[in-house]
């Protein structure tokens, strides 16, 4: 059965999830929409930029972050003066670097959506007195919850399902930094295989069961697909 | 400065290039009418904003919504205007009622509560209010869409195509709703079409356009009269007249009707006396002769007065004369017009083989 170590692990790994899913939809709402609507030159290099974490390794993505965050690093020289101290092996760390490893998974489906909303909608709102700001709430989000939707479970679930990044930011600090995808880890280290099963079971049930739940719920997961 | 509206557009679009200078009536329906790729549509989108042209110029009975050298270009969702789109585009997560209330509730000025009440009557819609577009025929969605621009009572309507996406009976359902628009509302409406028929049975006033830019313009009887233009030469010209029903004859199964050069014979129609209604007559079915006494089966026939005549190298010629107060035009053969050497000025008789009333 699972230790109170366990349960700790679980507790921190959903505390960074959410904080990370929250921050994504907070700040890549207006990114993804910029990202349709912008004919900005630089819309290409911005595009490649979000969705390098797809494609990279986490530890290629993680070593950069420790160096960035670290002491001698842009941002840590910034979070130092500033009396912050470093980021690296912290919670804020932890939630930092999710964000980016986790950033495609919540900027794609917002980005399919809105580009299917195409720009018919936006003008019947313009000729019906509402200005961009209010067609966005009024219109745009409602038309694009199945995309919300998918974004809020793809970057929670792949935020839980992260490793690589953690170890290189995080560690392996208990209570701190520890998530249940590096405490798997440590029991098969530990040859506490049953200690690992029930863990590693618990988040193969939970990750199979949110996709069941997100392709149940949006109504046509043909046109909502998880990748452009 | 007069009220008018007055639209100036310069718009560069890779190969089209829009050039338009107009100014328009501030009452009743002008048509903007073209084919496809005629710049008509861009034009209304530019009076719309939802399109700005590079250099521009617009005023509404004198809201200056752009001028290009001061910098002025008023957003879309600022203007007092009325767009109906060529597919309805409602909000499909919204209701009926919910699309109607839409813009009520953004607007600045409250409207008088009893104004949209009369409109929902007037497009036939109440029994509609809670139904999600989807599950609206294409006529209905489109009636709906018109209600859902007049409620806020704009300053302006522009209507783009608005029945081009149904088939000719939604079209039919949708006609007599604009008609009855045309005789209830006091503020512009520019409509965009490419159809002949919708042109003739709404236009007060006509802007031709040909690769964006104006071919010609003016009241439509004017226009449509107009010899040297395309419309006049090919086989479907016509001209419209507004008449007025007179006298049922039952026995002859014929209607009499009044326009403003006499009285017609028409095949019966079934309306009330006094009703009014648009009948198009097309150059085809017009002959001329220089006296009354001949027999002949044809019962409409007119005096009139030669205002114009067109012939090219083809054998036929297009004439135009003022019957009454109207215009008509006559397709004839190149031989006919020396046989009874005609001529501009000439007093000549029209004989009317056939009218079509427009409904």
């Amino acid at each position: 059965m699972l230790t109170s170590a366990d349960y700790a692990t679980l507790f921190l790994t959903f505390q960074v999830a959410s904080s990370t899913t929250l921050l994504l939809l907070f700040f890549g709402t207006p990114l993804a929409w910029w990202l349709v609507r912008t004919q900005s030159k630089y819309k290409g290099i911005i595009n490649a930029i979000v969705a390098l974490p797809l494609v990279l390794p986490p530890t290629v993505l993680g070593f950069y972050l420790l160096i960035i965050l670290g002491k001698h690093g842009i941002i840590g020289q910034l979070t130092t003066q500033l009396g912050l101290g470093t980021l690296p092996f912290t919670f804020a760390g932890l939630v930092i670097s999710s964000c980016l490893y986790s950033l495609p998974f919540v900027l794609q489906p917002l980005q399919t959506a809105f580009s299917a909303i195409g720009s018919r909608p936006l003008e019947a709102a313009a000729t019906l007195r509402a200005s961009p700001l209010d067609t966005f709430f009024s219109v745009v989000m409602r038309l694009s919850t199945s995309g919300f939707l998918t974004a809020t479970v793809l970057g929670f679930a792949h935020t839980v399902g992260e490793f690589g990044v953690v170890l290189m930011v995080g560690g392996n600090i208990p209570d701190k930094t520890r998530v249940v995808s590096v405490q798997i880890y440590n029991h098969v280290e530990a040859l506490e295989y049953s200690q690992a099963h029930w863990l590693a079971g618990g988040l193969l049930l939970f990750s199979f069961c949110i996709l069941w739940l997100l392709y149940s719920i949006v109504k046509t997961p043909t046109s909502t697909p998880l990748f452009k | 400065m007069n009220t008018a509206i007055i639209a100036k557009f310069k718009l560069d679009y890779g190969d089209f290039h829009l050039d338009i200078d107009v100014t328009l009536p501030s009452l009743g329906i002008t048509v903007l009418y073209g084919e496809s790729g005629s710049g008509k549509t861009t034009l209304l989108r530019c009076i719309a904003g939802l399109k700005q042209a590079q250099n521009g110029f617009l005023s509404i009975n004198n809201t200056v919504w752009q001028d290009s050298e001061k910098q002025l270009f008023v957003p879309t969702h600022q203007r007092a205007l009325g767009y109906v789109f060529q597919d309805a585009n409602l909000f499909t997560h919204l209701s009926v009622s919910d699309n109607l209330d839409y813009g009520l509730k953004r607007l600045k000025t409250a409207v008088d509560p009893t104004q949209k009440a009369h409109i929902i009557e007037l497009l036939g819609i109440s029994h509609l209010m809670s139904r999600m577009p989807e599950h609206l025929s294409g006529g209905e969605r489109q009636r709906v869409a018109i209600a859902r621009a007049l409620v806020l009572n704009p300053r302006i309507l522009l209507m783009d195509e608005p029945l081009a996406s149904l088939d000719s009976q939604r079209k039919q359902e949708i006609l007599p709703f604009l008609m009855r628009l045309n005789q209830e509302l006091h503020i512009p409406v520019l409509y965009v079409t490419h159809s002949k028929k919708e042109m003739a049975l709404l236009a007060d006033y006509l802007v031709i356009l040909a690769h964006g830019k104006v071919d010609a313009m003016g009241l439509l009887s004017q226009t449509l009269s107009r010899v040297d233009l395309p419309l006049s030469q090919d086989g479907q010209a016509s001209c419209v007249w507004e008449i007025c029903i007179a006298q049922h004859d039952h026995a002859d199964h014929l209607t009499q009707v009044d326009f403003s050069g006499g009285r017609l014979y028409l095949p019966t129609i079934p309306l009330a006396i006094g009703e009014k209604r648009r009948v198009q007559i097309f150059a085809r079915d017009v002959s001329i002769t220089l006296d009354m006494s001949s027999q002949t089966s044809i019962l409409n026939r007119l005096p009139a007065t030669i205002l114009d005549m067109f012939t090219d190298n083809s054998g036929q010629a297009v004439i135009s004369l003022q019957v009454g107060s109207d215009k008509l035009l006559a397709h004839i053969t190149q031989k006919s017009v020396t046989q009874l050497n005609l001529s501009v000025g000439k007093a000549v008789f029209v004989q009317i083989k056939g009218t079509s009333l427009l409904n």
